[in-house]
């Protein structure tokens, strides 16, 4: 693995969405239009002051996943992994260059969506709005980590689409939107409490209630942090150059 | 070697006493050993005990239907397929090594670029990753003939240009030995004659090709024939000597004889003198 060769790799992922301004555009405006039809829902009541936040977890999450996991996955498919992998190019260099790529894009989108949430859906912020920016961002990329991943698991675009109800739902349905985590059964709870989109949702929601002071929320960071250096080592230990 | 040259061995012979030495050599010249290679995919084997040598400087050609194990042949080559046992050795190293990885290059059948990237960038990406200077992207432009779409994306181009993009990127490097699946398949008679004389070139350059077709005409371009069905050779040997064992001057006949014959493959050897 060499720098040299992770960046040409961030790059040049870089340069083929570039020559796509619909996925761009997609990336870029889909969280925030959900975001703000979600605001919109709830405009007569206060419950997007309570859900807004998490709203801020799931959109970039789910985008950057479903994102990530098919351009992975159309690597594979075309034959240039095959390619690549003939080459002196490392597994490391190839997910990393890929988490560079959509991680920088996941910072833009962060931005967007979060800029829409406060300023144009009036979502309240008692924390600090950096602090909630660095949360969400981590949170991006934890969907781009897990796309990685589950790219590695998935033979066809099938198959990789599938994995997002599988890996995808169960953190929504348990990471407390519906229902708070200490109301759900005993089991549930010790599960979603454990999953890595509820401490984004956690910290986010802490941002914007001001309810707990930064070293409490850096240190749901930090776990999200350790989600996606696992994902990424996982999903290059996956990867094969030898194929049956 | 004692078999009379091909045509265009002959025509080459002044570079040829140069790249392959005239008496036979043994196995520690050769680029690749290969002994009793048995391979599996998805459940079904498709080499079964394939052993055969290949010496430097010389244009192989791999021929033999679709579905006789080419494609696995040259996966196991480059070290990118699952072998269930035998050895098969590449300029004296382990197939897949890692420092072979800059010094064999890889061809796939299927176009391997990236659609959403024009010729040059596709180009550019692949020398970054073998570490080469950005002048050997137009070296290989010009080679293949692309100058009029090196800006045009990939995918807007025809099949057998794309073809010619991937065929690109394995000029980048340095390669002693370069591994093309089915390099000329869907291209027109005077690109098809055009890439021959490229590989000529690079083998009088020194390296070592392993081309595969389907197409029996292109074999007389070839200095080593392996004929493979059903995942066994039926020939090693040059194509002097196929045609001389089999007594015909047309390749297409030359294989259905060797069919029907025995099944040890045919050598040099066995050729009348």
């Amino acid at each position: 693995m060499t720098p040299m060769r992770t960046l040409a790799t961030a790059g040049r992922v870089l340069t083929q969405i570039r020559h796509d301004p619909r996925t761009i555009g997609l990336l870029l405006v889909v969280p925030s239009l959900l975001i703000g039809l979600v605001a919109w829902i709830f405009t007569d009541t206060d419950v997007f002051a309570d859900i807004g936040p998490a709203m801020i977890a799931l959109f970039p999450f789910i985008v950057m996943f479903l994102v990530t996991s098919i351009a992975t996955l159309r690597e594979r498919r075309s034959g240039t992994l095959e390619r690549l992998f003939s080459m002196p190019l490392g597994k490391g260099d190839f997910i990393l260059g890929y988490a560079l790529a959509f991680g920088l894009l996941a910072i833009f989108q962060t931005a967007i969506a979060v800029s829409w949430a406060v300023w144009v859906c009036g979502l309240e912020i008692e924390g600090s709005i950096w602090l909630l920016f660095a949360v969400a961002v981590s949170d991006a990329l934890l969907g781009t980590a897990l796309g990685l991943l589950a790219s590695a698991f998935a033979r066809t675009e099938f198959q990789v689409v599938q994995f997002m109800p599988v890996l995808v739902f169960p953190q929504i349905l348990l990471g407390g939107i519906f229902l708070p985590r200490d109301q759900l059964p005993e089991a549930l709870q010790a599960i979603g409490d454990a999953l890595p989109l509820s401490f984004a949702i956690d910290a986010l929601t802490a941002v914007a209630d001001g309810s707990e002071d930064a070293a409490w929320i850096w240190g749901k960071v930090l776990v999200i942090g350790a989600w996606i250096v696992g994902s990424i080592v996982l999903g290059s230990i996956t990867l094969r150059r030898r194929t049956p | 070697m004692d078999e009379s040259p091909s045509p265009h061995a002959r025509h080459r012979a002044s570079t040829e006493s140069v790249a392959v030495p005239a008496v036979a050599a043994d196995a520690s010249d050769a680029v690749i050993v290969i002994r009793d290679l048995h391979v599996r995919r998805a459940k079904t084997p498709v080499l079964h005990g394939l052993s055969l040598t290949v010496r430097p400087g010389r244009i192989v050609g791999l021929l033999g239907p679709s579905g006789s194990g080419k494609t696995t042949l040259m996966r196991s080559i480059v070290g990118v397929q699952v072998v269930q046992s035998g050895t098969v050795e590449v300029l004296g190293l382990p197939a897949g090594s890692r420092e072979l990885r800059s010094r064999v290059a890889y061809v796939t059948q299927q176009p391997s670029v990236y659609d959403d990237l024009t010729v040059r960038q596709n180009l550019a990406y692949f020398a970054r990753v073998l570490g080469v200077p950005k002048a050997r992207v137009d070296e290989a432009i010009a080679r293949t003939h692309l100058g009029d779409v090196e800006r045009r994306l990939a995918g807007s181009l025809s099949g057998g240009q794309r073809g010619r993009v991937s065929l690109a990127a394995a000029l980048l490097g340095d390669a002693e030995l370069l591994v093309l699946d089915e390099p000329t398949v869907g291209l027109d008679p005077v690109l098809r004659v055009e890439l021959w004389e490229l590989f000529h070139q690079l083998a009088d350059e020194g390296a070592t090709l392993i081309v595969s077709s389907h197409v029996m005409d292109e074999a007389k371009r070839c200095d080593q024939l392996l004929l493979m069905r059903n995942g066994e050779l039926l020939a090693d040997a040059s194509v002097a000597s196929v045609l001389a064992a089999t007594g015909t001057d047309d390749m297409e006949t030359a294989f259905l004889t060797l069919i029907e014959r025995a099944t040890t493959p045919m050598t040099d050897e066995e050729a009348p003198r």
